[in-house]
């Protein structure tokens, strides 16, 4: 009988297969219902994601690692914000990551990943971010996941036309976004106009390691830097960057930046500014700027403040800076993948305004101005203009590509996406976002080879979308088809904090190069334990290192004795497991700090300073093997004026 | 399951009494333990542990299918072996005495070269597969030998290293 129904059951699945599978092939035309959108989105377990997407997590400060299509989430990585999961800005060897001039900085607000480019496509090396409020510049190595180098950006404030990279990742560009008096000074607010700067700093990406270092900024007029992107191919050399406020004003900005019929569109020959500072061009001047890197031998961060920084007067160098006219405080400044359109999507505009590189170039040969300002020329509107996508929506904000000859661009106040054709402008077809939505991405979309399979809008609005959770609710992603004709929403599915702007790539290229674990062999850590040979507690008037290993399942030592109450006691831990995927945590009773996360044959550090007498435990934190809950130790805390002496074991 | 369960309610039985006769024990908690058990079960004659067993024909399962040893012990690789044991396998195997692990003097007269290779190059496989490595996870608390990732030659050392023990 049961048998029977076992057959039953698996001829009605075959039934239920082929019927699907036909769906499949005319799917797109019939919309979500009957297409499989599921299917589409469906990854079976065990099997892996055909994209990487990288979201920016806003106000959390970090970035989180999603697969696509089916919308998983892999791993948060902690980057401007302090993570006590993984003890990031909380153990000895990552606060130096979260320095800055204004000192600890455990926060900030992070917009627009971008991967690492060669040849003008993405090579999975590397993940920019921006941090937007204490400006900063993180980089993410895609080896480890981790974060391994920030940079500060001096003379800027709102971070936000950032962290975009050249075709070669010669640079990673990061403008400000609220002008400032550079150098800071205490001035009245309302002598903003003619005063305050808009600093644009390109920051050298050193080819072998990645390493950071902020070759010049450029000194503009006091305007609003909102977004940038390079150029490419024939318009490689060249970076461009929207602006708004070029009314200048230091209030009410709501009103008073919306004056002017059209801002502009600041195209800069970077390479040339490149070739006048490698002639000795620019000044250098006094700055404070913190560098962190995070060392992957040493698995420590250092932190140096800088005390310079060279900057350019664009006036100084001829040719190499224009403005390129665009309606109403355009937002999204986005290059397609041949380089030669450059779209300002004006915020207030009730078209998109499209410009060509070839004639902006001719533009420019012809000298054809229509004024300046501050001394940097101003092009003719209609002589750079390839064209205009009319009336396409309400709120555009930024557009991506598909490397078919279409453009996607959002409409924040209509909430949807639109597609249109490059070169004839017109609208192909509009699918609705719920709600709000910024950003959209598509996998490489901002590069020379666009992954055109899929477009990832994020929302800034749910309200209904999911289960309630109080005032506060989820912001979201949808997916959307765009491999037809027509877009097809395949998924929603929420994200951590407020996903800006993401950046997509194909898993193929990321995953071959994913580190398993770190070799003990290589372990360079200031107080690593190599072997269990080593293991010791030291004294140093009241500072106590221990130094500790773990493997599954104890500590060595686990029994501790002779530490005293007021005493700073040091926990160094080196973790020797060698397999992949065996992570061990620990804390101990009333620590004032975050546990710690040891990979595989990495050291961490956390300080421990014990206020009471008595013996205390510390346990592993991560479930590690079947004797997880016998990963345990003591540590006896005695007196301030005890003698017992320092002593510790395991096993005795 | 109904055994099962009865066991459960024997044990719990167990604990609340072995509670009470802890406030009048001053050294600790102890319980008669042979009374916790309905049946008795065998005892564990030392020949039958598996750290015990001699079995000199068995080659495990990985990469080492055959290896010769030369007669005279090669020194440097030695003194090798013990350096990559010390970083790598101290934490759970100790010199001359049971620790986490077995005691890896004399593994050669318990046991095949490629055996113990294979042990330190594939344990995760052998702890499936092989008997005696079954058996040993068993008598070691079911602590599992690590992957320690050690390559061809770096376990090679090791079990010369283990030859001057």
């Amino acid at each position: 009988m049961k048998k029977l129904m076992y057959c039953i059951l698996t001829l009605f699945m075959l039934v239920t297969l082929f019927i699907s599978c036909g769906n499949q092939g005319n799917g797109s035309k019939d919309g979500a219902l009957t297409s499989g959108a599921a299917e589409k989105v469906y990854v079976a377990p065990g099997e892996h994601d055909e994209y990487y997407a990288f979201i920016s997590g806003g106000f959390s400060g970090q970035m989180s690692v999603y697969g696509l299509p089916s919308g998983r989430l892999f791993k948060v990585i902690p980057v401007f914000s302090q993570d006590a999961e993984k003890a990031y800005g909380y153990n000895e060897e990552t606060k130096p990551m979260l320095n800055t001039s204004h000192g600890f900085v455990p926060w900030d607000d992070a917009h627009h990943p971008d991967i690492s480019q060669t040849n003008g496509e993405l090579d999975g090396r590397f993940v920019f971010i921006n941090g937007n409020n204490t400006p900063r510049i993180a980089k993410i190595d895609l080896t480890t996941f981790e974060t391994t180098e920030i940079i500060e950006v001096p003379n800027s404030a709102g971070n936000h036309s950032s962290s975009f990279v050249t075709e070669n990742t010669e640079y990673v560009v990061a403008g400000t976004r609220f002008s400032v008096p550079v150098p800071q000074r205490d001035m009245p607010i309302n002598e903003y106009k003619g005063n305050f700067k808009g600093a644009l700093s390109f920051i050298s990406v050193n080819p072998e390691d990645g390493g950071m270092d902020i070759k010049f900024q450029i000194i503009m007029p006091g305007f609003d830097y909102d977004l940038s992107h390079p150029g490419r191919g024939a318009s490689h050399g060249w970076f461009f960057f929207t602006t708004y406020n070029t009314e200048e004003a230091s209030s009410l900005l709501e009103v008073n930046a919306s004056q002017n019929d059209k801002d502009f569109i600041a195209a800069i020959n970077w390479k040339k500014i490149e070739e006048y500072v490698n002639n000795g061009g620019g000044k250098m001047m006094p700055a404070n700027y913190a560098h962190n890197v995070y060392d992957e031998h040493t698995h420590t961060a250092t932190s140096t403040m800088k005390k310079e920084v060279l900057v350019v007067n664009p006036t100084e160098v001829p040719g190499a800076i224009y403005f390129l006219p665009t309606p109403k405080s355009p937002h999204g400044c986005d290059v397609d993948p041949s380089g030669e359109y450059i779209v300002g999507n004006g915020k207030l505009s009730a078209d998109l305004t499209v410009h060509s590189f070839t004639k902006m170039l001719a533009a420019i040969e012809g000298e054809k101005y229509d004024g300046e300002a501050y001394g940097i020329p101003i092009l003719n509107f209609e002589d750079v203009l390839a064209g205009t996508v009319s009336q396409p929506g309400l709120g555009p904000l930024h557009t991506e590509f598909d490397g078919k000859g279409n453009a996607y661009t959002t409409f924040f106040i209509s909430s949807e996406v639109v597609k249109w054709k490059l070169g004839t402008w017109e609208v192909v077809d509009r699918q609705p976002c719920y709600y709000s939505v910024g950003h959209l991405m598509i996998p490489g979309g901002n590069s020379r080879k666009p992954f055109g399979k899929y477009v990832l809008a994020m929302n800034k609005i749910t309200k209904d979308r999911y289960l309630p959770t109080g005032p506060e609710v989820t912001q979201s992603a949808q997916l959307y088809d765009i491999s037809g004709e027509k877009m097809e929403l395949l998924l929603d599915f929420p994200t951590v904090g407020e996903p800006h702007y993401a950046a997509g790539i194909a898993a193929d290229i990321v995953k071959k190069n994913s580190k398993k674990i770190y070799k003990l062999d290589e372990n360079k850590h200031k107080y690593a334990t190599l072997s269990d040979n080593d293991v010791r507690v030291e004294r140093n008037g009241k500072e106590v290192h221990i130094y500790m290993t773990m493997i599954r399942s104890h500590f060595n030592p686990d029994n501790i004795e002779g530490v005293k109450v007021g005493d700073k006691v040091y926990f160094h831990i080196t973790n020797h497991e060698q397999d992949y995927d065996v992570p061990h945590g620990v804390s101990v009773i009333g620590a004032n700090t975050s546990e710690l996360l040891i990979m595989p044959g990495q050291t961490e550090s956390f300080i421990w300073e014990p206020k009471q007498v008595g013996v205390w435990p510390f346990y592993c934190t991560d479930f590690c093997s079947a004797l997880h809950q016998e990963m345990q130790g003591y540590i006896r805390v005695s007196p301030a004026n005890s003698n017992i002496k320092l002593s510790w074991s395991l096993g005795e | 399951m109904k055994l099962c369960l009865r066991g459960f309610v024997f044990l719990f039985s167990l604990l609340v009494l072995s509670c009470g006769e802890k406030e009048k024990k001053k050294d600790g908690f102890s319980v008669d333990r042979t009374k916790a058990k309905t049946e008795k079960p065998k005892p564990i004659k030392s020949s039958d542990k598996a750290s015990v067993r001699v079995d000199l024909k068995t080659k495990g399962v990985g990469p080492i299918t055959s290896i010769t040893l030369e007669t005279e012990v090669n020194e440097a690789m030695a003194a090798n072996g013990k350096e990559v044991f010390d970083k790598m396998c101290l934490a759970c195997h100790r010199i001359g005495k049971k620790f986490i692990g077995p005691a890896p003097n004399k593994i050669l007269e318990r046991r095949t070269p490629e055996w113990v290779m294979n042990m330190i190059l594939n344990p995760d496989q052998m702890v499936k597969e092989d008997q005696l490595a079954k058996d040993l996870l068993i008598e070691f608390n079911g602590s599992p030998m690590a992957n320690q990732g050690l390559t061809e030659e770096q376990a090679r050392a090791v079990l010369e290293y283990f030859r001057t023990l």
